[in-house]
């Protein structure tokens, strides 16, 4: 049997889901659409049925095109996910409203539970709920209480769920002569609401008592320095700053835990399988791949585990409240906020965290620009340009050159951000007008449970869902970088030179790396397009890396560090800064100056150069259309702003 | 007829419509219909969006959105 769980937002209904499925979860995507689909198994008297959780929605009308959904399952009883009987979740201290959308379920005839969660809020705010009332209203649908944020419930709704039977013929929908109304005529859906909610309040007066407490609500006062003109921003940055050490101090370690790992492997695998292609592709190219994709998961599951509490405690729907008005100009919205934010660590979970922007444009719009705020992997690219092009100087004997073009760069990125999103609006066109009309529900402790499962959600469709891609783009990048038309002659050729005979053995490991890796196909695109960035200020040497780093922004130091053939000194990359000194054209010029590395850290501000974040897309936007576009405006932006950059500095 | 953008803040109002709406059927669904209380809560910073309370849940609207809904005292 399948069974759907529908309820507005804010009911608690994920905490619903969580009680009755426990970890026995999937997530994928509604058909069609890029709406989270949660399903699970419950039991109930050793038959297994399918839990289905809906978006929270606040009727069967959708409000945005994301939410066609649930109206789409609910009204084609032939729709694959139509269900056979309904959990229906309420917020008990709310019943009015909550019951709007489940009369309309209710008159649909499919079989229901009402759920009245948060039991224990309904009462602290003196409200009684007759239930033997309530059941009155609704004949054949058991109601059962449960308080799902302390676990308690799950066995009176499974039994609940169990005891309902099939509709009889004496069925009445509660509203006399119920249709649905056409999608589009929202005059119609206009009236039912009214009809309804007039019902509902009729009959409501027999069902609930509600005391009128005395004093302030508890949430209301908070409000009032959260959402202060003054304090609620500068608690909001401060939020951010905590979250941002916390990601910066300790996704770190464990993603050098991860690195290691995953060399080890790939070291352990080459000693095990026998030479040739296959070692290779194992040792080279599946299990760095691998490694490429698992070694996101610490900063995803950082990210989402403050966004998860964020959420939970109520705090989230106060950002977007105060950010609404100053993102607006740029065509976004105040829940871009977080998404951009999260960006900065990493633009990956901030692009999965744009989901709850129910309005497609701008969602779209904040996918879209998410990757030029500046991410974590940039810095290794940064700080190793800037300590090679700018000098460690003063400003006014106080201010640090160094971190004054760093910060440079970060700024860029969200001036871009901003700028970029404002010509998307104008060009991005979309009938659907965006609003906010959201619920600002009252705080709460967030339940670890909920964030310990959400985070896992997150981790698990990153990997199985962009994972895929990830892995298929390292291989090619793996093949290209591995095999060249006549790499084993270059090889042959370097072995017989005077030079490296001379050499210690550790040296010619070095240099044929190198050799290899510039013969390589991709060493000869690198060649090959040479002449198309020397009026960067670029070589055929940063052609390659700028073409390696696709893999991960951070892969540009270590491809130059191969082509330059220097040792790896432990991360302190004073040898390959002292290599890149001394790299010089042709003409006997400097390769890196002051214009061409400033040039260089302007493109990595601007270019998609991570084909993560393009995996990401592809699942968030559900087509290659929309991250290929983002390639090639990113890309061509990067272009120009790394030429002007050129232009004037040098 | 005062329309809600126009409301100053702690004051009780009651809805008298909301037909002009291009998002009218959205703000029935939420509650808001004609001879709803309301109470105006509090501004974001910049004074838009807004906060109000009905039936003891708070929910925000754009000045844009409040514009439509016609309210008396």
């Amino acid at each position: 049997m399948k069974i759907a769980l529908l309820g507005n937002p804010n009911t608690g209904k994920s905490s619903v889901f969580n009680l009755l499925t426990g970890l026995r979860q999937q997530v994928g995507n509604f058909p069609g659409v890029t709406v989270d689909k949660r399903s699970g198994f419950i039991q109930i008297n050793q038959v297994q049925h399918e839990l289905i959780d809906f978006p929270g929605t606040y009727s069967i009308y959708p409000r945005s095109k994301e939410e066609t959904v649930v109206f789409d399952v609910l009204s084609d009883t032939k729709h694959s996910q139509h269900p056979d009987q309904i959990i229906f979740v309420v917020d008990a201290s709310n019943l009015q409203r909550n019951l709007l959308f489940f009369t309309q379920v209710f008159d649909l005839g499919i079989p229901c539970v009402l759920v009245l969660n948060m039991w224990d809020l309904a009462q602290k705010k003196g409200i009684t709920i007759s239930i033997e009332a309530l059941e009155k209203l609704f004949p054949g649908v058991p109601i059962v209480q449960s308080n799902a944020r302390v676990g308690l419930g799950k066995d009176r709704i499974l039994k609940a769920i169990d005891s309902t039977k099939v509709k009889d013929l004496t069925f009445k929908p509660f509203l006399d002569s119920f249709h649905l109304c056409e999608i589009e005529d929202v005059q119609c859906q206009k009236l039912e609401a009214e009809n309804r909610l007039q019902k509902i309040k009729t009959s409501l007066t027999k069902v609930v008592e509600t005391k009128v407490l005395e004093g302030e609500n508890f949430s209301r006062k908070i409000d009032r320095i959260l959402i202060h003109p003054v304090f609620g921003y500068l608690i909001f940055a401060l939020v951010l700053m905590v979250i941002f050490q916390f990601i910066f101090s300790f996704a770190n370690a464990p993603m050098n835990w991860i690195d290691n790992l995953f060399s080890h492997f790939s070291i352990w695998s080459s000693d095990l399988i026998p030479e040739g292609m296959v070692n290779d592709l194992i040792s080279q190219g599946i299990i760095p791949g691998i490694g490429g994709v698992v070694v996101f998961v610490p900063q995803i599951a950082m990210l989402f585990f403050f966004i998860s509490i964020l959420e939970e405690s109520g705090y989230l729907s106060r950002v977007v409240f105060i950010m609404d008005r100053l993102m607006r100009p740029f065509g976004l919205n105040g829940k871009s906020v977080v998404p951009l934010m999260s960006s900065v660590a990493c633009a990956i979970p901030g692009i999965m965290a744009t989901r709850t922007i129910s309005n497609w444009k701008e969602r779209l719009i904040t996918i879209l620009v998410a990757p030029f705020m500046s991410c974590s992997a940039r810095i290794p690219v940064y700080t190793l340009l800037i300590s090679l092009v700018i000098p460690k100087m003063y400003l006014f004997g106080f201010i640090n050159l160094q971190g004054i073009v760093l910060f440079g760069l970060y700024s860029l990125g969200i001036v871009f951000a901003l700028l970029v999103s404002f010509l998307l609006k104008l060009f991005i066109k979309q009938k659907e007008k965006g609003f906010l009309l959201l619920e600002l529900p009252d705080y709460k402790n967030p339940r670890w449970g909920n964030v310990f499962i959400n985070v896992l959600e997150k981790v698990k469709i990153f990997i199985l869902d962009a994972g895929k891609i990830i892995l298929a783009i390292s291989i090619i990048l793996w093949f290209l970088a591995s095999f060249g038309p006549d790499m084993d002659g270059a090889a042959h050729g370097l072995s017989k030179t005077r030079a490296y005979q001379s050499m210690s053995k550790q040296e010619q490991t070095i240099a044929m790396d190198a050799c290899k890796l510039s013969n390589s196909y991709i060493g000869i695109l690198g060649k090959g397009m040479e002449p198309i960035i020397a009026p960067l200020g670029y070589d055929w040497k940063i052609g390659i890396s700028l073409i390696t780093s696709f893999a991960a922004r951070e892969v540009f130091v270590g491809s130059l560090a191969t082509i330059y053939a220097v040792q790896d000194d432990g991360g302190k990359q004073t040898l390959l800064i002292d290599r890149m000194r001394n790299e010089v054209k042709a003409d006997g010029s400097p390769v890196f100056t002051l214009a061409s590395g400033v040039s260089l850290m302007v493109f990595y501000v601007f270019a998609m150069q991570c084909m993560a974040t393009m995996a990401v897309v592809k699942r968030e936007t559900n087509s290659w259309k929309w991250p290929l576009i983002q390639l090639a405006f990113m890309g061509v932006l990067a272009y120009f702003t790394a030429w002007l950059t050129f232009i004037i500095l040098s | 007829m005062n329309t809600l953008n126009h409301v100053e803040l702690r004051q009780v109002v009651e809805i008298v419509s909301v037909d002009h709406s291009p998002i009218s059927s959205k703000l029935t669904e939420m509650g808001l219909v004609a001879g709803q209380l309301i109470t105006t809560l509090f501004r974001a910073p910049f004074g838009d969006p807004i906060a109000i309370e009905l039936n003891g849940t708070v929910l925000s609207l754009r000045l844009e959105e409040a514009q439509f809904i016609e309210v008396k005292a």
